[in-house]
This record gives structure tokens, C-alpha cells and sequence, in this order.
């Protein structure tokens, strides 16, 4: 027992350390490329500003969006920016890079490598660019938040950061999954494409939707999950059985998305020339 | 033998088009892709479906959701991936050969764009045919002569972002970083066009400012045309039309100068 405990420990800390060297390289890497944090600089606040001139459209005449006050809605956003830039930072530059594995038949140098190939493939590279997005979520976050009224205690703090780390799982299986695909349909680069334009969704609190679309989002692209329910418990209206439910979507959707890479590797048979 | 040139231009279009029609189709699971990924507007008519918004400004529900079916389908056909083709083209080393051809590159990439358009019609009735189904009653075909003046507009602004995403490609003569200029120049197209909003809700200020740019012109104009709304056709088309003829003669000034910077990759 205590063996595989001190086994188990070992292994966390080996993937520790390969992480460590993976984001440095690559940080390294990226910082040849300076002029670019200028540019993700402005992208970041432009689509920040227009986000929220777009959001200040439907308020106003006392209107609230689907029974969220102004700053109760710039917490979705704030939340929805947050994603967007770990989206940016870690699994864009990684998933996109499975297609061109299968197509050029690298993904063997992979499967061969003495580490877990999710692991690998989800987490070789970390592209600085991203965070700017993750830093503006943030505060954005925090003011709209304080400005809502909200004085979140220790607990709350702590079931804002499982929530956002649930939200995060989540929207890595989704990512994973499609980016998976790939294995059969090598042109499948694209979907993530669509995911990407419905995620877009997640910028309004899902209770501004018609019911059928609440429903879609909730249940079958749990856009609710990514944001709403963050915001909530931001805001302290959110109930236990959402947090329970969050956690509970982001443990399946992960065994879900190891479970079929598994499934799909059976079918990989490498790139014939 | 000798022919006259406009009998010959018609064949090399014909020939152009009728090839990259064939390769388009070849990618029509990629072009499904991509239309679906165009849902914006229709997610948008979702939040704006159910705020006072829209009432607000004089829009009723059924005119804000034939807006955004109306915005949706003039995207689906005004989408311009020049940067990216010749980016691809320019890596792979197959731009010199193009430049070889007694045909200037820029056309090849017309016709791959209107190619792709027409892979694209089946796929953009069928979302349609989708949403209508969910929403009975929305969809209606306008009268005949906006949906004719709505064909031209569409296809005027087609031209017109191919001129600017042509201009920004140019520029990738003398910078490797104007190929990010394509991606800033996205952020006031995505909130000024009328792709997430119609341009009646916006404040007063802000119209005008946007009414100053080329932007509202791509999305807000045409998709009016289409829905069937009250829109000043003559200053939509001469919005448009000077935005072109501003924008011609500096994407072709920009092409020859840039034609003579070229070296083949690698070289």
C-alpha cells in the first residue's frame, strides 16, 4: 500500500518535472517572437472592448438579460475571457498539432516516447500569447464581481477555483475528444473550428436563452458549466447541487476522453506512404 | 487562327472555374465544417430574442430573426481565405510556378472563392431548411428585386473583402507580421458589421462612427436587403462601390510593387 503510494508519487513528480521543461522550451521558444505580445495585446482588449460595448447593447431602460444585472453579466465575460485565453495558452497550440501527427504519421515518435501519449500530445507546448486573455478574465472578474456586490469568503473563493478548474476540464475533454477524431477523419481540424464559434455562446449567462438553446447548452454542449456556473458562485447565488453537478460533468468528461483516445488508438495504423 | 480576347477570357474562366469547382468538391465534408462554424449570428438571435432590446430600437421579433438568417447567409458567402491560400502557396513553393502562368495568381483565388461559394449553397440551405424548422414561420422569400439587389450587395461586399484581405496579403512582401493585421482587422468587422448586432441598437454616437468605416456595408446592409427591411439602397451601393474603387487600384499598385520584392522561398 504504501508502496504504490510512494510509487504513484514518484510518477506526479516525474510529469511535474517533464512539464516544468516542456513550458520552459517552449517559453523559450516563443520569447524569440516578442513583437507578437503586442499584437495579442491589442486583439485581447479589442475583442475585450467590443465584447463589452456588445453586452451594454441589451442593458439599459432598466432591462436585464435574463435576470442578470450588468455586472452580473460581466462576470460571464469575465469568466468566458479567462477560457479563452487557456484556449490560446495551452490547448490550441496543442491539439492542433494531432491532425498534422496522424497526417505525416509522427504520432508513432509519440506512442513510442515512455510517457502517457494524452499527456504528451495535450501538453507539449504552452504558448505565452494566451495570457494576456487569462490575466484581463481576471480582473474582469474581480471588479464586475465587487462592483455586483459580491464579498465572496475563504469558502467561496475555494468553490470558485474547483468550479473554474471543472469549467477548464471540461472544455480540455471537449477540445480533446473532437481533436481525437482525427485518427479517422484527417481533415477533422475543422470541428474544433465549430466548437470553437458555438463556445462563443458562452459569453451571455445561459438564462439569457430561449428554453430549447438553455437546454442544448446544458445538457449536450455544457456551455452552462464553462461560465454560468463559475459566475454564480462568484456571485454567491449559486446552490450546491450545480457545484456537485459541475464536478461530476468535468471527472466524466475527462475519464470519457482518456477512455476514447484509448479506443480510438486501436484504430490508428499509422501513415501509409 | 486568331481569337478575339474576350473569347478567350471567357474559356480560361471557364477552364478556372470548372477546375476548382472539381477540387472544392473534394472538400466538401471541410466545407460543411466550415459553414457550421459561421452559427454566430444565429446564436446571437438567440440572446436577442428573448431581451427588450430589440423592441427598443423599433425591431420586431420576427424582423430581428429574419435579420440574423439573413446576416448568417451573407457571411456564409463572403468569407475570404486569400492569406491564408497564398500563405500555403508561398510555403510550398508553388507561387513561383503561378507567377510562370500568363495569368496573374490573383484570379486563380477568385475562382477557388466562388468555387467554394457554390460548394458551400447546398450546405447553407440545409441550415437554413434546419432553422426554419425550429422557427417556423421566419424564414420568407423577399420580393424578387431585393433579393436580386441583395445577390449584387452580397457579392459587392465578396469583392470588397477580397480586396482588403488581397491588400493585407501584399503586404506580407515586405512584413512577416501583416498577416496580423488580417487577424485586428477581424475585431471591428466582427462588432461593427451587424454580424452580433443590428446596427439600429446601437448609440447614436456609435452608428455614425461605424457608418464611417467600410464595416456595416459587409453585413448590416445586405442582410437588410435580404430580411426585407427599409434600407437606403442608392448610399448602400455608394458606400460600397467607393470602398471598391478606392480599394482597386491600391491592391493592384501593392501587386506589382510586391511582385518585384519576390524571392522564392528558400532561395
Amino acid at each position: 500500500m504504501a508502496k504504490t503510494l510512494a510509487n504513484s508519487l514518484a510518477t506526479f513528480r516525474r510529469y511535474r518535472r517533464t512539464l516544468a521543461r516542456f513550458w520552459a522550451t517552449s517559453l523559450t521558444a516563443e520569447l524569440e517572437y516578442q513583437a507578437n505580445f503586442l499584437i495579442e495585446l491589442l486583439s485581447v482588449g479589442g475583442n475585450l472592448a467590443g465584447s463589452v460595448f456588445l453586452l451594454s447593447l441589451f442593458f439599459g431602460n432598466g432591462r436585464s438579460l435574463g435576470g442578470w444585472s450588468w455586472e452580473q453579466a460581466l462576470v460571464v465575460l469575465g469568466v468566458y475571457t479567462l477560457l479563452d485565453g487557456l484556449t490560446s495558452t495551452v490547448l490550441q497550440p496543442n491539439l492542433s498539432t494531432i491532425v498534422t501527427h496522424v497526417r505525416t504519421g509522427t504520432l508513432d515518435f509519440v506512442l513510442l516516447k515512455p510517457i502517457d501519449s494524452q499527456f504528451w500530445l495535450s501538453a507539449r507546448t504552452f504558448s505565452p500569447w494566451g495570457l494576456p486573455g487569462v490575466v484581463m478574465g481576471l480582473v474582469l472578474m474581480a471588479v464586475a464581481a465587487l462592483r455586483a456586490g459580491a464579498r465572496p469568503g475563504p469558502e467561496a473563493v475555494a468553490q470558485v477555483a474547483v468550479l473554474l478548474v471543472a469549467s477548464a476540464v471540461i472544455l480540455y475533454s471537449l477540445w480533446f475528444v473532437l481533436a481525437a477524431t482525427s485518427i479517422w477523419f484527417v481533415k477533422v481540424w475543422n470541428a474544433t473550428e465549430v466548437l470553437r464559434s458555438a463556445l462563443v455562446a458562452g459569453r451571455y449567462p445561459v438564462a439569457a436563452y430561449p428554453a430549447g438553446l438553455r437546454t442544448f447548452f446544458t445538457l449536450v454542449l455544457p456551455v452552462a458549466f464553462l461560465t454560468t456556473v463559475p459566475a454564480e458562485a462568484i456571485l454567491g447565488t449559486g446552490t450546491s447541487q450545480w457545484l456537485l453537478a459541475s464536478v461530476a460533468v468535468a471527472v466524466g468528461s475527462l475519464a470519457l476522453s482518456r477512455w476514447f483516445w484509448g479506443f480510438a488508438l486501436r484504430f490508428y495504423t499509422s501513415a501509409s506512404s | 487562327m486568331s481569337r478575339s480576347p474576350l473569347v478567350h477570357g471567357l474559356r480560361v474562366a471557364r477552364a478556372l472555374f470548372t477546375s476548382q469547382y472539381a477540387l472544392m468538391l473534394e472538400y466538401r465534408a471541410e466545407i460543411a465544417l466550415w459553414a457550421l462554424s459561421g452559427v454566430l449570428p444565429l446564436i446571437m438571435l438567440g440572446v436577442w430574442s428573448g431581451s427588450g432590446a430589440g423592441a427598443d430600437a423599433g425591431l420586431t421579433p420576427l424582423q430581428l430573426a429574419r435579420y440574423f438568417l439573413a446576416a448568417f447567409v451573407v457571411r456564409q458567402f463572403t468569407i475570404v481565405w486569400v492569406i491564408q491560400a497564398f500563405e500555403e502557396d508561398n510555403l510550398q513553393g508553388r507561387l513561383s510556378p503561378y507567377l510562370l502562368q500568363p495569368l496573374p495568381p490573383l484570379w486563380r483565388y477568385l475562382a477557388a472563392h466562388l468555387a467554394e461559394q457554390v460548394t458551400r449553397l447546398p450546405f447553407v440551405v440545409v441550415i437554413l431548411a434546419l432553422v426554419a424548422l425550429v422557427l417556423p414561420g421566419t424564414l420568407s422569400w423577399p420580393s424578387p428585386l431585393s433579393f436580386l439587389l441583395a445577390v449584387v450587395a452580397t457579392h459587392l461586399v465578396f469583392l470588397l473583402r477580397f480586396l482588403i484581405q488581397s491588400l493585407i496579403t501584399m503586404a506580407c512582401f515586405w512584413s512577416e507580421r501583416a498577416a496580423a493585421l488580417e487577424r485586428l482587422q477581424m475585431i471591428p468587422y466582427l462588432f461593427l458589421s451587424g454580424l452580433v448586432a443590428p446596427l439600429e441598437t446601437f448609440p447614436e454616437g456609435m452608428r455614425a462612427l461605424a457608418f464611417a468605416t467600410p464595416f456595416p456595408w459587409m453585413i448590416w446592409f445586405p442582410a437588410r436587403l435580404l430580411g426585407g427591411g427599409q434600407v437606403d439602397v442608392a448610399a448602400g451601393f455608394g458606400a460600397l462601390l467607393a470602398w471598391i474603387a478606392l480599394l482597386l487600384p491600391l491592391t493592384l499598385l501593392l501587386w506589382k510593387a510586391g511582385i518585384r520584392r519576390y524571392s522564392a522561398m528558400g532561395a
